[in-house]
């Protein structure tokens, strides 16, 4: 039985972004982003029957979630697996909704990682053999990747800059993003060093958020006020959990999780017309790009290079400034997916793509453990 | 070929106990299946096929695989590394006695654990294998 096209992202929104007011818990966040989202497809929590949550800070989110909107789902899903795990919601929820056991669901995520300050809302694991070594995460490593990749491939830190830099140029098109100044390859470069060869610049933001999508069939999606958005695709896999454990550093369980999604969906890297890549660390989308197909292994330096990624380029990547300049509520995967939405309905303004009929959002969780791609397309590519 | 590592007591039973019980004793020992694969971090149990675990000793020798200068706020620079041993597990450590910065891709180094703390606790750190 085919996945492919059964469902739809109906409804999608951020909450507020940035520096939320002082009290302000995740679930306000999730709460907010929820309204907002069902909002956008004229349905309200009474529709609601499948819940789908996930946030560092309340380990039975959807519980908090359908609590704080009076929900009753039959349905109801807190896999977490860092900030890839929306994808995974989306897939489950697809499963789900094509067996019969939910017809609407909500996903959603909210973090007040900025307020509280990341170490309290992202406490981080004990691994025995790691932490005696004391490595800050995850950029420890993120850090051992990009320094692994410099080495085999000689890829550049001007190449990780230009990643940070593109991403700027989409922010400064971008009225919701955080970091909206003018960012040179020279001034990332020159920026705080964090973990050789990061600096400050290759690294995601640290901001407040949440978001929220709804998902139904694509039979009932038709009938709803918004372009639905077809989820054609979908694949996830996984590795490993400490970075230690990982192997090659310089590949990614993407190689999986892309190669299944994009054969779900009976397409291939050409066909994408707009990519949103995880971008947690600037060493991060040249991975994927190489590992989902969109250039070999190897040269993802070389890829990003000449403003290929950058507005008006012949390659759109996180087209909202990505987790780099745009929002980074500390798990980022869902915001991918909105702005995928986003492109797809022709909503973005100043930085829209012009005829995006096909987009491929691709979470990224723990130290380049899990990896989850989703392929999503307009009614036309059903 | 790898000695076999000395049996711990039969209290130790978690590869977190058995690994810190060879590290204080000045120790780097690894667990193997039984096809002789080094299995690092250590497990219970052997991936894939749950096959118990025999634990050798490392000769100490290694390659730098991956390295970090981290930046910690009031912190000097300091080396994160995950290091190759000769025998085949990939562990992290640091390497010490050059500057974190100085650290290369393919540096050959030398195992030394630190000294114990008021708890008796050491851990495996590295240095150039030049210097050893």
């Amino acid at each position: 039985m085919s996945l492919r096209a059964r469902v739809a992202i109906t409804g999608a929104a951020e909450s507020d972004l940035g520096a939320a007011p002082a009290g302000t818990r995740p679930v306000d966040l999730m709460a907010q982003a929820s309204l907002r989202a069902l909002a956008d497809c004229g349905l309200t929590p009474a529709d609601v029957d499948g819940v789908f949550a996930a946030t560092t800070q309340l380990p039975m989110a959807p519980l908090n979630l359908a609590t704080e909107l009076g929900i009753r789902s039959r349905y109801t899903d807190a896999t977490n697996v860092g900030g890839s795990s929306f994808m995974l919601h989306v897939a489950h929820a697809r499963a789900a909704i094509v067996a019969g056991a939910c017809e609407v669901a909500l996903i959603a995520y909210g973090s007040t990682q900025r307020l509280i300050g990341r170490a309290a809302a992202s406490v981080q694991e004990v691994d025995p053999w790691e932490a005696p070594f004391r490595p800050a995460l995850p950029v420890t490593a993120y850090a051992l990747a990009a320094a692994r990749h410099m080495h085999e491939f000689g890829t550049t830190r001007e190449q990780l800059a230009q990643v940070a830099v593109s991403a700027r140029a989409w922010a400064t098109r971008n009225p919701l993003a955080f970091s909206r100044e003018p960012l040179s390859v020279a001034e990332v470069l020159a920026s705080r060093p964090v973990a050789d060869p990061l600096t400050v610049r290759d690294c995601c933001l640290v901001t407040d958020g949440g978001g929220a999508i709804v998902v139904t069939s694509a039979e009932r999606a038709a009938a709803l006020p918004r372009p639905p958005v077809l989820v054609l695709g979908a694949g996830d896999a996984h590795r490993h959990r400490h970075i230690t454990a990982m192997g090659d550093l310089t590949t990614t369980a993407a190689v999986e999780s892309g190669a299944r999604a994009f054969s779900e969906a009976g397409l291939t890297p050409a066909d994408v017309d707009v990519a949103q890549l995880y971008d947690a660390f600037t060493i991060t989308p040249i991975l994927f790009l190489e590992d989902l197909g969109f250039c070999t292994k190897g040269e993802g330096g070389a890829f990003v290079e000449g403003g290929r990624i950058a507005p008006g380029g012949a390659f759109p990547l996180n087209t909202n400034g990505g987790g780099l300049s745009y929002t980074h509520p500390g798990m980022y995967g869902l915001h991918a997916i909105i702005e995928a939405v986003r492109q797809l309905r022709g909503e973005c303004g100043d930085r829209q793509v012009q005829n995006a009929q096909i987009a491929l959002a691709h979470g990224n969780g723990g130290v380049l453990s899990s990896q989850a791609t989703l392929i999503l397309g307009t009614e036309q590519t059903a | 070929m790898a000695e076999p590592a000395p049996t711990p007591p039969p209290d130790l039973v978690s590869p977190v106990a058995i690994t810190a019980w060879h590290w204080n004793a000045g120790r780097l020992a690894y667990p193997v299946t039984p096809a002789g694969e080094p299995v690092w971090p250590p497990r219970a149990v052997a991936p894939g096929t749950g096959a118990p675990l025999t634990w050798l000793l490392s000769g100490g020798r290694g390659t730098v695989y991956a390295t970090t200068a981290l930046h910690a706020r009031d912190e000097d620079p300091r080396s994160i590394a995950l290091i190759d041993l000769d025998e085949g597990p990939r562990m992290m450590s640091r390497v010490e006695g050059i500057p974190p910065g100085d650290v290369a891709i393919g540096l050959r180094v030398a195992l030394r654990f630190t000294d114990p703390d008021p708890d008796g606790v050491r851990i495996p750190v590295f240095v150039p294998e030049r210097d050893a």
